[in-house]
């Protein structure tokens, strides 16, 4: 009697301690000195509520029954932890920048604000979390028992131990988990005393385990050897388990709303998240390291049949240790509370943001605009949820009987709550996840774990008829709730987990593929995948009829009055206005949207504006924001390619004129040296004949006449090279005034061969014509064009290797008068084509007879008449084309 | 020709050399579950027939050696990055960086 007495008063100023705690936090957060409060160990230590009092005492009595296996539910989560990079990361900035309150908020807000989906994940988390409530409430009676033993009837004792802890917990929990309303106020008190009944359960299960190694066995030795000794001693286990049980653990891990609630929501600071990787799992390996040790003690110091699940209590008291007894007692008291506290936290949060606000909304008559406090409201509805949620567990506990049935439930909780994995995994991961995918995958994984596992969890019999665990429902044994598609001889819970995750991440998938998501759905799984590297929110209210009034009072209704008024202040001040409300700009509305979201949860945020606003719009800009990262790099790519290409082709332009400049000054020294040339070789002569005359004695009349013509040729033939380079200067000058005439083809073509005829030497050139295409009236510079055509002529009596030169000349009326020379030599090679009608071009030295400027004047002449001369390939010898336009040759008369 | 485009963009090389030690240091951060999933899946090939089999000794051992290794690695890691960032919240680039 005097223990129980002892262990109450313990108890209380245990509970005592816990409020002065919470209060002294609250009051130091007040007074804004939160350093410490939120530091990087605080949160680490916030994490173990992970560790409930199933795992402080359930996991000795799980040693006991299948060995090793209560590892994988701390290996699991130690493995999220140290990849934290992977998921823990982008979940905590997702829910930093989208002011996530709860997993129901974080699926929800994923899929388009759906407020259906909110409730479906509710539910899920309600029936998944009570029974495990009821578990933490059933564990506190457990370890009273243990004390009270004998000391009174423990039937009455039981339920109001249980009663007395719930209404403890759901006092605490209201006082201290809704003194302020926005969710993502951390819970300074709250997070304060988990804190440190983290610290106390660790240190409870540290110190027995310390006591039965060094203490009761005498040393790491001889614990060793002594565990190897007893039943324990083999390593047995199924390799299903192993696994199947760490990754369930590790998914459970995720999607707890309790876990999700210190993990995410009340996360101050993401780089405590780094500490935690190491840290936490640091504190599981502390917390599972002295299981089979205490396991293997209280096998041999206790009597056959004692209950394992007490061991951590029942070893140290069988030793005589009331003291250790009591501090064990605490730890496993501080791994309830902790835990049912933050439960009750995180499921009021889900339960009146995504069922009472909504239900609210719709009924409350004039909606939003309506005056009264809406925080009111909202603080009731969270307070009244967490009464309910407690006494959900309190009477769950009572009317399952507190058996043996609950200790199961564990597990059983645990893979309710991982069918949240593949929504939120393939939320924050994969851009075509939809609504109707997460609603599929959720349904089916919900209604799979609830029939396989959740229901017959109660014993046959009790929902589940016994006939239908052995026949199926109907006779149709491929639908045996433990044996589906008649698969049968797996672990129940195994068999369970993989078909609900199965069936769930299938529908989810298929039904994500099949269906089309809503813009707003698309924009809000943009912002959630990418959420590293995006604007804060590329979605618009359309805001023009919105009143800032009713904005004003809604929100004062939700954030209460002095917030909001900072908060439409700070924004009025940032829209440059002074002393007035801000105007309902898309902006401001999302910035709204977003406080009050951190209230109320995204769904019901959105709708209250929207009750106001009217609509939303999904701008141009907006979905171009969507196309972001990858249109981003593509644009940019394209932009660099287009860039590298135009500077290509302006390099290669470069070198092209490069090559042109490099051509020119070669042919600049070339026509220089060619001047030089073809002016010295008449001057030698000239000036060695005038020397032979006036130095020469009595020289022969017919000498004299030789040498004097030989010079008078000489200087004509220089006359003319000048008067052709004066000529080409004049042409390329464009300084040529043309004397414009009328006058036939067949004369200027007369003119020109006569001409060419006069100087005639070597063989004759024959020349063939047809007078009758020539009767072709012109009105152009006569006397230029039939240079042109001497000059041909000329060339081709000159140039022309055949035995019996012909010359042939075409001429064709049509648009364009067309004149083709072609002679019957061996024409012109195809190399030296391009520098025919350069100056000084010459095909071959050994003939020659000019200075090779004759083409090139030639050139010149016809572009001053319009004209062109070019030469044709493809004819047996060599053959020009003059073309001449049409608009000088005037029609035959 | 190809310098002008990048020139503005490229970073010094001491830059260089430190982003790319913070990559590697974040692909150590990325690898070390794998690790751990690997090590502590290895009892799955542990019999557990007769005199052969694995003592539990020796699984209690192993497998806490396993978690302590991991502990201190991502200590060692974490502590790593938190030294490279400085005390401001991590740069924006980290999905860039693939």
């Amino acid at each position: 009697m005097s223990m129980l007495n002892t262990l109450i008063a313990v108890c209380a100023a245990y509970a005592l301690f816990l409020f002065a705690i919470a209060f002294a936090a609250e009051r130091v957060a007040l007074r804004g000195r939160t350093g410490w409060l939120r530091s990087p160990v605080v949160y680490t230590l916030s994490l173990s509520i992970y560790c409930t009092a199933w795992t402080f005492y359930g996991a000795v009595g799980s040693a006991v029954r299948s060995g090793f296996e209560y590892l994988t539910i701390y290996l699991g989560p130690s493995l999220v932890l140290v990849g934290w990079w992977w998921i823990l990361r982008k979940l905590v900035r997702i829910g930093r920048a989208q002011r996530i309150t709860s997993v129901a908020d974080l699926i929800s807000s994923r899929y388009g604000k759906s407020n259906l989906l909110g409730v479906g994940v509710t539910i899920l988390a309600v029936v998944g979390t009570t029974p495990y409530i009821a578990l933490q409430l059933q564990s506190v009676t457990l370890s009273f028992e243990v004390f009270a033993a004998g000391d009174m009837a423990a039937g009455e004792e039981k339920g109001h131990t249980a009663l007395w802890v719930a209404a403890g917990l759901a006092l605490f929990t209201v006082i201290f988990g809704t003194r302020n309303l926005d969710a993502n106020e951390r819970h300074n008190g709250v997070v304060m005393a988990i804190a440190v009944e983290a610290v106390v359960k660790l240190a409870a299960l540290l110190a027995v385990g310390v006591f039965v190694v060094w203490g009761v066995s005498g040393g790491v030795e001889q614990t060793l050897a002594r565990i190897d000794a007893s039943a324990l001693g083999r390593w047995r286990i199924d390799g299903g388990r192993w696994a199947g049980l760490m990754l369930l653990s590790a998914a459970a891990f995720l999607c707890l709303p309790r876990i999700f609630q210190v993990l995410v929501v009340e996360n101050d600071d993401e780089t405590h998240l780094r500490t935690a990787s190491w840290a936490f799992p640091l504190y599981l390996g502390l917390m599972s390291l002295f299981v089979v040790p205490i396991a293997v003690a209280g096998l041999d110091l206790l009597p056959p049949g004692s209950n394992p699940d007490l061991f951590v209590l029942t070893v140290p008291l069988s030793q005589g240790r009331d003291g250790l007894a009591m501090l064990s007692f605490l730890g496993g008291f501080s791994s309830a509370t902790s835990m049912v506290i933050v439960a009750a936290i995180a499921l009021s949060t889900m339960v009146s943001n995504h069922v009472v606000m909504p239900l609210w909304l719709r009924f409350a008559e004039p909606g939003a605009t309506v005056s009264g406090d809406v925080r009111n409201v909202v603080l009731t509805s969270r307070r009244l949820s967490i009464i309910g949620v407690v006494m959900l567990g309190y009477l769950y506990y009572r009317l399952s009987g507190g058996g043996a049935a609950l200790a199961t439930i564990g597990l059983v909780s645990f893979t309710g709550v991982a069918q949240v994995l593949p929504a939120m995994l393939g939320g924050i991961f994969w851009r075509g996840a939809t609504r109707v995918g997460a609603l599929t995958g959720l349904t089916l994984g919900f209604g799979c774990w609830g029939y396989t596992l959740f229901l017959p969890s109660f014993g046959p019999g009790v929902f589940l008829p016994e006939a239908w665990m052995v026949h199926g429902p109907f006779g149709l044994s491929w639908l045996r709730p433990q044996a589906l598609f008649g698969i049968g001889g797996m672990d129940p819970l195994l068999h369970a987990l993989f078909w609900s995750m199965a069936l769930n991440t299938a529908g989810f998938v298929a039904a994500s593929l099949a269906s089309f998501p809503t813009p707003l759905e698309r924009l809000q799984g943009a912002q959630f995948v990418h959420v590293f590297d995006h604007s804060p929110s590329p979605r618009s209210w359309t805001g023009g009829a919105a009143q800032a009034e009713d904005l004003m009072i809604m929100a004062q209704r939700i954030l209460g009055a002095p917030d909001a008024r900072a908060l439409f202040e700070r924004e009025a001040r940032r829209q440059g206005l002074h002393g007035g409300l801000p105007d309902p700009t898309p902006g401001f509305l999302e910035t709204l949207e977003r406080e009050l979201a951190g209230s109320v949860g995204a769904a019901t945020a959105h709708a209250m504006v929207g009750q106001i606003v009217g609509g939303m719009s999904v701008s141009v800009e907006d979905l171009m924001a969507v196309a972001d990262e990858t249109a981003q790099m593509m644009e940019y790519s394209a932009r660099l390619r287009a860039q590298s290409q135009e500077l290509a082709r302006t390099a290669a332009q470069l070198r092209e004129a490069n090559a042109k400049l490099t051509r020119l000054s070669v042919q600049k020294d070339a026509f220089l040296s060619q001047i030089s040339h073809e002016l010295r070789t008449p001057m030698t002569s000239i000036r060695a004949f005038s020397e032979i005359l006036r130095d020469t004695e009595g020289l022969a009349p017919e000498d004299q006449h030789k040498y004097a013509s030989i010079i008078h040729d000489e200087a004509i033939r220089l006359t003319r090279l000048l008067d052709d380079l004066l000529d080409l200067s004049v042409l390329e000058n464009g300084q040529v005034s043309l004397n414009l005439r009328e006058g036939l083809l067949s004369d200027v073509l007369d003119r020109a061969v006569a001409a060419a005829a006069a100087d005639e030497t070597g063989a004759r050139l024959r020349i063939e014509r047809d007078p009758a295409a020539e009767q072709v009236w012109l009105n152009t510079d006569l006397d230029r064009l039939s240079q042109v055509f001497i000059n041909l002529v000329a060339n081709a009596r000159k140039y022309c290797d055949a035995v019996r030169p012909v010359l042939e000349i075409r001429v064709s009326a049509g648009e364009e008068v067309v004149i083709d020379f072609i002679d019957n030599g061996q024409g012109i090679g195809r190399e030296a084509r391009d520098m025919i009608f350069e100056k000084f071009a010459r095909v071959s030295d050994q003939k020659a007879g000019g200075a090779g400027l004759g083409l090139a004047i030639c050139r010149q002449i016809m572009v001053r008449l319009g004209g062109n001369i070019s030469y044709l390939s493809g004819q047996p010898g060599a053959a020009f084309r003059v073309v001449l336009p049409a608009n000088i040759a005037l029609a035959a008369q | 020709m190809s310098d002008q485009v990048d020139a503005p963009r490229k970073p010094s090389v001491f830059l260089e050399r430190q982003s790319y030690r913070r990559r590697r240091i974040i692909d150590a951060a990325r690898v070390l579950p794998l690790l751990g999933l690997l090590l502590w899946l290895i009892p799955l090939l542990w019999t557990d027939e007769g005199v052969a089999g694995v003592r539990s000794s020796t699984a209690i051992v192993y497998l806490f050696s396993v978690w302590l290794v991991l502990v201190v690695l991502s200590c060692v890691v974490s502590t790593a990055l938190a030294f490279r960032d400085g005390p401001q919240s991590p740069p924006h680039d980290d999905e860039a960086a693939q």
